[in-house]
């Protein structure tokens, strides 16, 4: 048998001319263009067998559909090809490091998925009778003290569906909690130049006008910035710590301890709580609330974008305001409230119209155990270890943003070091494309000018992170030796060469439509 | 430890590259006192057996949808999902990636969310959709948001005929930002009512068909009387099914159509994962919230895929962005597409039918019962009845027969005052012997 890998490239410097050697298909050997969906499949074809209907059992009269809807059908082979090839234009945790910052992309064990697909977990109706979903419920309240232990809170909403709906959770616990105090009047949230976008997006969706805090030389909040801002109008403060640029807030006593003073609460963004898991409690720094992505910290997959999962825990201060709905224990086994009624009365509202990411608690569930108490402050350590570890490899070629001190879980460059090479970031993080690594997270934090931020995570093996610090620094040699052209044409070796985002927002092609180029199907056979 | 790959030799030698002498130095920016030196009161690490020993146990007390008659439905469906679904989002290279923020190495996630996005405009009606958002409630809170950005206004009439959780979700989300939230009472024919709260005042006026009762409504004069008083009509709808037997939101003229699309290629899972559906008339796109994926070229001209229009989001606008929506159900969503590309157009309409023919069928059943009523006059998979008492005891004496009767209203609005209404849905997965037991059984509780 003839071996297939004509137009493949197996070696990098045998596929330097990638770019200029094309199939006579137009293809790149197994790597061919995929068809849409729409320009492969067919009106009249479907892959799933069902039942025959009886046809006559409308009674719809003119609200039943006439024309067709535009659903292409594709036979159960042409659809598993379809996908299974579009997945192999993709890059994922499981082929190598990922080393996105503020991301954790870590190991998704597959045992969790296996729990997850348990009957009796996956085909759970969320409005079953309680009596027959108790193990559920009391999954949903052993994840709970999980994650109230873990971070010394005496509270946890579980309903928030991502990190950004928990922020969105826990300054509503916030706003209401300043209402039933006489506090409503306050209409300000201090976020730091350096946080997350959500930050600020769910502080202005809240109602709130959001005042920036200033960030000092070594990359921390400045306290006498936050300090002159607290006022009687401050609702809250944001932080994130481990903070976006990786580093822990020294300060976060002195945070807390002035935020409470002026009367004001202290959210604290968890997304980076991978970091010190294990080894600190957010309840001792003062926290008032804090989101936790389940799949940043407890491994859940990321899925090209979602599903996420943000429970949300909160201080003594503001767990009666927690939404609803939330297990109890009672005589009788557990009960879910999914009213706020008698004494739960100030809860704010709801989330989401069921209890939340009960398929993540699985999941997160899973590894907590699977981790235990001494695992996962063995994971915070490995996190912190496996950063520092890059930040000294890579520091002899690249220009870490705060060059003093131990970072956290994530090792933070600038682009100072590629300056007269002609290269910018973004074209050394095609570049790494071509090397066989999935860039890291590009001009953020927005506070370090050309900002690279690598996260390794926890679940890197050294070997990986060998492999990786010499595939950058030969990168940086190239750059600092001239050779521009590698890093402006780059990626050469990825499924596509670079994309035109400009043209993508310039002339918006959102849907693929029938008069587009292509084959178009048949239209549809009369019934 | 089977997930960390560190040896103790690789830590030691790290940790003399990095010139720290313990592990500990690299914590010294923890205060002292919060840095906690013993370990937490909580079990130790457990093998993979110890885990699965105790997840099964869990599960095993939980009555799973397909277990035997079951009739819940109310915003959350029992399909059939097809074993390739599952399989391919499985796969590594969906499963385990990222938001596609490297469009060169994220084709498969973008060209399949490009697919998406069509497909979901094509179901509701409406020229462009989204990547996909959290679920359908919160969808419906990001549409009435989005209503006040595009009318300026900020009242939003929600039917009575709404998902009672919708509509908290809506209230909740919708008013902090600043809406006034008109929510109707709970009743069986809600959209009639609606007419009269609509005036120049009016930012969106949100209905929902099939409604929380099932009823299938046809919203056109809805949609003329908001239109003609500068307000959006919000259609929407929790059994996605649906769409492939009835008119779309947009042919009855809808502005934004939201819907939950659990019930196209993913499971119950006790309410989430699940996914939301959300698409809008082309003039408004520069207002939506969430995650777009546009088609572009590569340096060589190839067609490719990128997300696109970001200037709306919240890691460029920031507390400006239209939403502050940052992940979305990426994997969920892929699952609907897969499922979908399955069914195609004619399967996604046998599928609907099948529904439908079963709920009728069981319509039927329920109606010779003596003593109950059926409260809904035109539905899809799933309709409103009347039971003698309090429909919330009704369901738990029918377990006692393995038949679990569907959602009593009072456990959705408990204030509504409508305990003796139960929500009973049937879809493919209904048997005629489940039918016929479901029947019996409340026939001989009744009797």
């Amino acid at each position: 048998m003839t071996m297939l890998n004509v137009g493949r490239p197996t070696r990098p410097e045998g596929a330097v001319g990638g770019a200029g050697h094309t199939s006579l298909g137009g293809g790149r050997g197994l790597l061919q263009d995929e068809p849409l969906i729409f320009e492969l499949g067919g009106w009249d074809k479907t892959g799933v067998d069902l039942p025959a209907a009886d046809q006559d059992a409308s009674d719809l009269g003119d609200l039943v559909r006439s024309a067709p809807i535009g659903l292409p059908g594709l036979s159960e082979p042409e659809t598993m090809r379809h996908y299974v090839r579009l997945s192999q234009k993709n890059h994922a945790i499981d082929l190598a490091l990922y080393p996105l910052g503020s991301c954790t992309m870590k190991h998704n064990p597959r045992l969790n998925e296996k729990m997850a697909r348990l009957a009796g977990f996956a085909d759970l109706h969320p409005l079953a009778p309680q009596s027959t979903v108790q193990g559920a419920l009391a999954l949903m309240d052993r994840l709970a003290h999980w994650l109230k232990t873990l971070t010394g809170m005496p509270a946890v909403a579980l309903s928030p569906k991502a990190g950004a709906h928990g922020e969105l959770c826990g300054l509503l616990s916030i706003r209401a909690a300043h209402e039933a105090n006489g506090q409503g009047h306050r209409r300000t949230v201090l976020v730091p130049t350096s946080a997350h976008g959500t930050n600020p997006a769910t502080a202005a969706f809240v109602g709130y006008s959001v005042v920036e805090i200033a960030q000092t030389e070594d990359g921390r909040v400045d306290i006498a910035d936050l300090a002159a801002k607290l006022s009687p109008d401050v609702a809250a403060i944001m932080v994130t710590n481990p903070n976006t640029c990786g580093l822990f807030e020294r300060e976060v006593i002195e945070i807390g301890r002035l935020t409470h003073e002026a009367g004001a609460y202290f959210y604290c963004d968890g997304a980076n709580f991978n970091a010190i898991v294990g080894r600190v409690r957010p309840g001792d720094l003062g926290v008032d609330a804090m989101h936790i992505n389940l799949h940043k910290t407890f491994s859940t997959p990321h899925g090209g974008g979602g599903p996420g999962a943000g429970p949300v825990v909160l201080s003594a201060a503001l767990a009666p305001f927690a939404p609803a709905p939330w297990v109890v224990a009672g005589e009788d086994g557990f009960e879910l409230v999914e009213e706020a009624e008698g004494e739960a009365a100030q809860a704010f509202g709801r989330m989401s119209a069921f209890h939340g990411q009960m398929g993540m608690f699985v999941r997160a569930y899973a590894y907590m155990l699977s981790h235990g108490a001494d695992g996962l402050r063995q994971v915070a350590e490995d996190a912190v270890l496996n950063a520092n570890y890059l930040k000294a490899r890579l520091s002899s070629v690249m220009s870490p943003a705060f060059p003093e001190g131990p970072c956290m879980h994530e090792a933070l460059f600038d682009d100072g070091w590629l300056d007269g090479t002609g290269v910018t970031t973004l074209d050394f993080a095609k570049a790494m494309i071509d090397e066989g690594f999935h860039p890291m997270t590009m001009y953020f934090p927005l506070v370090v000018h050309g900002a690279m931020l690598i996260e390794p995570t926890e679940t890197e093996p050294k070997q990986e992170l060998d492999r990786f610090c010499e595939a950058l620094i030969a990168l940086a040699g190239a750059a600092k030796a001239g050779e521009v052209d590698r890093f402006k044409g780059a990626p050469y070796l990825a499924p596509m060469r670079r994309l035109d985002e400009t043209l993508a927002a310039r002339k918006p092609r959102l849907t693929w439509r029938s008069d587009d180029k292509g084959v178009s199907p048949a239209p549809l056979a009369a019934e | 430890m089977r997930y960390l790959p560190l040896t103790p030799a690789d830590r030691a030698e790290m940790l003399a590259t990095i010139g720290a002498a313990t592990i500990d130095d690299l914590f010294v920016d923890v205060p002292q006192a919060a840095r906690r030196r013993d370990l937490f009161d909580l079990p130790l690490h457990a093998g993979e057996l110890e885990v699965e020993r105790e997840l099964s146990a869990l599960a095993a007390m939980n009555r799973p949808a397909g277990a035997g008659p079951f009739f819940c439905g109310a915003g959350a469906y029992s399909h059939h999902v097809p074993a390739t679904v599952d399989h391919v989002i499985q796969r590594s290279e969906f499963l385990t990636s990222y938001t596609p923020y490297q469009p060169e190495i994220a084709q498969g996630t973008l060209q399949v969310l490009f697919e998406f996005q069509t497909q979901v405009a094509a179901l509701t009606g409406l020229e462009v959709a989204n990547a996909s958002m959290y679920d359908g409630s919160t969808a419906c809170a990001e549409a009435v948001m989005m209503a006040q950005r595009v009318t300026r206004r900020k009242k939003a009439v929600l039917s009575g005929g709404l998902h009672p959780h919708y509509a908290a979700t809506t209230q909740t989300i919708a008013h902090a930002e600043g809406m006034d939230i008109v929510r109707q009472a709970a009743a069986i024919d809600a959209e009639a009512a609606v007419l009269d709260a609509i005036d120049g005042d009016t930012a969106c006026v949100v209905v929902q068909t099939p409604n929380v009762f099932g009823v299938v409504t046809d919203v056109t004069k809805i949609a003329e009387a908001a239109h003609a008083a500068g307000a959006l009509l919000i259609v929407v709808t929790t059994e996605a099914v649906s769409y492939g037997l009835l008119k779309s939101p947009g042919e009855m003229g809808a502005d934004i159509a939201v819907a939950e699309g659990q019930s196209i290629g993913n499971g119950l899972n006790f309410g989430g994962p699940f996914v939301g559906l959300f698409a809008c008339r082309e003039k408004l796109v520069r207002q939506m919230p969430g995650r777009l994926c546009g088609e572009t070229v590569d340096a060589d001209g190839r067609r490719g895929f990128v997300l696109t229009l970001s200037t709306r989001e919240q890691h460029i606008r920031r507390e400006k962005a239209t939403s502050n929506i940052c992940t979305n159900s990426g994997l969920c969503a892929l699952a609907f597409t897969i499922h979908l590309s399955l069914l195609g157009e004619r399967g996604l309409r046998e599928l609907a039918a099948i529904n439908h023919a079963k709920a009728r069928e069981l319509c039927d059943a329920l109606a010779a019962v003596a003593g109950v009523e059926v409260l809904t006059p035109r539905f899809f998979n799933e309709f409103a009845i009347r039971v003698k008492g309090k429909a919330a005891q009704v369901v738990e004496s029918l377990l006692a027969d393995s038949v679990v009767a569907g959602v009593p209203f009072s456990r959705l609005d408990p204030a509504a005052g409508l305990d003796d209404v139960l929500l009973v849905a049937a879809t493919e997965t209904t048997t005629s012997e489940h039918i016929k037991a479901f029947a019996q059984a409340l026939a001989g509780r009744t009797a």
